[in-house]
This record gives C-alpha cells, sequence and structure tokens, in this order.
C-alpha cells in the first residue's frame, strides 16, 4: 500500500520510540524492535497523528536540501509502507468534505 | 569492561510467580514450582529491570504462572516501564477486571497476550483443569476500549487442533491485531501428558494449509504467527535464538535460567539476582556459558553448515531424549538419536487420534500449585 499525501500517520497501539536518552533508538513493538539510524528516527519521530504526509516529505526535504525531492519523497513512502506492512502505523484519511477547506487555511 | 565475545540480550522473561488459577497440561514451568515465600519482593524485581536496561535488554514479558496473582501487578508494570522497557504481558486473563485492566494500561502496559486453552468452554476447562473461556471473552470485550497492542495466543494439540477456524472467528471478532498459534512444545508437563497432545502429521499437515490461507485472507488486518512442533520438522529451531545469545528468564525465586526448562539439565547451577548483578550472570555465569559458541558441539553439529542458524538446536531436549544436553537435538534428521523421535511419532500414528468427547475420558496430569 502506497501511503496517500494527506493522511496523517501516528505509531499503532503497542508500538512506540524508545526513551530519547536510551541508546540506540529503536522502535518498540510486538515480540520486536526496528533500529532506527538518520532519517528512519526523522520520519518516525513525525508520525504523531498531527503531520500529513505531505509535511513529513516537505520537512525531510528541508533537512536533506542536498538530495533529489523526489528521491526524498518516494524513500519516504516507500518507508511507511513498510511500517504500516509491519503493522507499526495507523492512517487518518482526510475526509472527502474537508479537504478543500482544509487545503485553503494552509 | 564489557566481554565483547557475550552478545546484548535483547528480552527478559520475568516470571513474576508460578502461583497460577489454572492446571494446564502443557504448562511452560517446571515440574519443581517456587514457592510463594521464595517469590521476589516488587523493589527486586524494580532492581533487576534496570540492571536488564542497563544491559541493553529492550523488553520485558511479565509471565508465570499468572502475573496477574501477583497483588503488585501494577507497581511492577510501573517499574518496568520507568526503567525504560517495553512491558508484554501474557495472561490468562484471571484474575482481571476492567477497573484493574484500566489501570495496567494507565501504568504503561504496552502489549497485552491473552491465553487461549482452545475455541470452546469445554475444551478450555478440560486443559486447564478450571473455568476460564467466558472470562476470556470478557477481557476481549475490554481491551476494545483500551489503548494498548492486542494479541491473541492459541496454544495447539491434538484435542483442540480441528478447532483452529473457530479460534480464528475469535481473533477476527475481536481488537487483536495480532495472533500466535503455538504448538505444545514437549518439556515439562507437556511431556509428562504428550501421549494425549501431539497430533498425528495429518492433522498438522491440514492445520499449516488452513493458517497460510488465513495468513492470506487477513493481511493487512491480523498478522498470524505459527510455531509447528519441533517433532515433525526436519531440522531443530533455533531454541531461544541460540543459548545466552538473546534471551533470559528470572524466575519467581531470582534464580536466572537460560530457558524455561533448563532445569532438566541436572549440572547447571543457576546464580540468583540476589547475590549477582545481572550483567554478571550473563556474561560469566557457568550457566549461561555452558552452551555459548561452538566449543561444546558433537558430531553432526560441529562440522554442519547449518550450526550458525540453529545453534544445534534445544539442549533441554537433547536431554529429555538423549539423556546429553550436547548432543545433537534429537528432532533433527542428522542426528544419531532422531530414531527415538520416530518411534514417538510412530506411536501417534497408530492412535486412533483420541480426543475430548463425553465418551471419552482422558488421563492428564495437570499442573499443581506451588506451596
Amino acid at each position: 500500500m502506497t501511503p496517500e499525501l494527506d493522511s496523517r500517520p501516528q505509531l499503532s497501539a503497542g508500538c512506540r520510540l524508545n526513551d530519547p536518552k536510551q541508546q540506540p533508538r529503536v522502535l518498540l513493538m510486538p515480540e520486536k524492535a526496528l533500529r532506527l539510524l538518520g532519517p528512519s528516527l526523522q520520519i518516525v519521530e513525525r508520525c504523531d497523528g498531527q503531520r500529513t504526509v505531505r509535511q513529513i516529505v516537505s520537512e525531510l526535504q528541508s533537512i536533506y536540501a542536498q538530495a533529489q525531492p523526489q528521491k526524498v519523497e518516494s524513500d519516504i513512502l516507500g518507508y511507511l509502507s513498510l511500517l504500516n506492512d509491519q503493522g507499526a502505523l495507523e492512517f487518518t484519511n482526510p475526509e472527502a468534505g474537508t479537504r478543500g477547506a482544509h487545503a485553503a487555511k494552509s | 569492561m564489557t566481554n565483547i565475545s557475550v552478545p546484548t540480550p535483547l528480552a527478559l522473561i520475568a516470571e513474576l510467580t508460578h502461583r497460577c488459577p489454572l492446571h494446564c497440561v502443557y504448562c511452560s514451568n517446571p515440574l519443581e514450582l517456587n514457592a510463594r515465600a521464595s517469590e521476589l519482593s516488587t523493589e527486586q524485581w524494580t532492581k533487576v529491570f534496570h540492571e536488564a536496561v542497563e544491559l541493553g535488554v529492550l523488553q520485558a514479558d511479565f509471565t508465570g504462572g499468572e502475573p496477574l496473582a501477583r497483588p503488585d501487578i501494577l507497581e511492577l508494570v510501573t517499574a518496568a516501564r520507568g526503567a525504560g522497557l517495553y512491558v508484554n504481558l501474557i495472561t490468562s486473563g484471571l484474575p482481571l477486571d476492567e477497573a484493574r485492566l484500566t489501570k495496567l494500561v494507565a501504568a504503561g502496559l504496552d502489549h497485552f497476550q491473552l491465553s487461549f486453552q482452545g475455541a470452546r468452554p469445554e475444551i478450555a476447562s478440560e486443559i486447564s483443569g478450571t473455568t476460564t473461556h467466558a472470562q476470556k471473552l470478557r477481557v476481549l470485550d475490554w481491551l476494545r476500549n483500551h489503548r494498548v497492542a492486542v494479541t491473541l495466543n492459541f496454544v495447539i494439540h491434538r484435542q483442540n487442533i480441528h478447532q483452529l477456524e473457530e479460534m480464528l472467528a475469535i481473533a477476527e471478532a475481536s481488537c487483536a491485531t495480532r495472533v500466535e498459534f503455538a504448538h505444545v512444545q514437549y518439556y515439562g508437563w507437556a511431556f509428562a501428558n504428550r501421549e494425549n497432545l501431539l497430533p498425528t502429521r495429518e492433522q498438522l499437515d491440514s492445520s499449516l494449509e488452513l493458517l497460510q490461507r488465513a495468513q492470506e485472507r487477513l493481511r493487512g488486518k491480523i498478522r498470524i504467527e505459527y510455531v509447528v512442533p519441533d517433532y515433525y520438522a526436519k531440522y531443530p529451531k533455533a531454541c531461544m535464538g541460540g543459548w545466552g545469545r538473546k534471551l533470559m528468564l528470572v524466575a519467581p525465586s531470582g534464580e536466572v535460567l537460560p530457558c524455561h526448562a533448563a532445569r532438566v539439565i541436572r549440572d547447571l547451577t543457576f546464580e540468583n539476582v540476589t547475590n549477582r548483578s545481572l550483567r554478571e550472570i550473563w556474561e560469566n555465569s557457568s550457566a549461561f556459558q555452558k552452551f555459548r559458541g561452538e566449543d561444546w558441539m558433537q558430531q553432526p553439529c560441529r562440522s554442519c553448515d547449518r550450526r550458525e542458524l540453529d545453534f544445534g538446536g534445544c539442549r533441554c531436549q537433547a536431554m529429555l531424549l538423549a539423556g546429553d544436553p550436547a548432543a545433537t537435538d534429537p528432532v533433527c534428521s542428522l542426528s544419531p538419536n532422531r530414531s527415538k523421535v520416530d518411534a514417538i511419532l510412530a506411536a501417534v500414528a497408530q492412535t486412533t487420534a483420541s480426543t475430548v468427547s463425553p465418551e471419552t475420558k482422558l488421563e492428564w496430569t495437570y499442573r499443581t500449585n506451588p506451596a
């Protein structure tokens, strides 16, 4: 599944980051832990149910300004899709009727 | 100083108590149970959790007996979470009410694993020696209202293997996102009851087909995992991910074991967290060092290409079936002792696959309770 740019990802119940004081940083989930390095940590930290996929892409494009913007976007979509396959993410999709209003506000 | 040859453990199996309201005929607890009076205190467990995190452990599996039988379970969840651990609770769902569940989640419980003895009350009572099934369904209902990961654990054997479809229906109607179908592994109480528990090869094969189809059908909704009975396998399981490589178990009395069944290996001595730090025990104790690496291996393991995949299989099974804990796991098709496993399977194939019914009365050795 490819995540929609307007959806808002957040970590599923029972999935969370370990404490920032602990090293290495990992995504903890049932019977599993994924080690997060660099961009993967920056992506997961932004899956807060507030930001849209589009916002996450744009923030990472600013951080990695040297990289091809298209490449950053496709890498992020690929990673979100992988996390979703593991049951780590829930996506809140914008309701069709409010999408225009939301876009106008921002 | 870190001993570089010793790997970092991933999870701590915390057997909080051996007390349990159930008497399951395949319980993974040892035949000699720890008495209530010998159980670690809240403070001692808290120290263990901090030492575990310091050692690099990420997850704590709260199990038992029945972990909810500890009156201080909320404090223990708070302490483990506070130390920095991901907290799994592996429970029968007894004794629990919705208020206690609410408090457990508020205390930081990450993952609730509810065990099932079957899909119907009759089989659950036969296997657990008590009444449990209705309570489990109530717990499943309560869990809908809480933000916690939910896994259902179905333990599979000859007496309930025909109920897989009904078990899947329970899972699909629930809020669980993960289901484990774990065939009984034959140690301790299960070893004593093996005759009534081991399925036939035909039963096993059809159950695997059914579960593979369910995995496909439920992809994206429920993750289905299954563990096969290794007596039917060609190669052994990488037991515990290798001896002293990933996991450690702290028993109710504070003894630290490389696995649930390690007490069957009589010449091992287990250190206690009340005398030594977890790090000293993990890195240096004779019980953990005994089967680390490859030096202890015999042939055919010693020169086998698979030795880094399965680490020679299970030491406790080698003890139980071959009488030698350093032998190749007898379930391995390359083991000189494989004929012992084949003889057990041949006997199963001979039986008319007796099952629980009003007409048959099976003889069981029920798990007892500690003093």
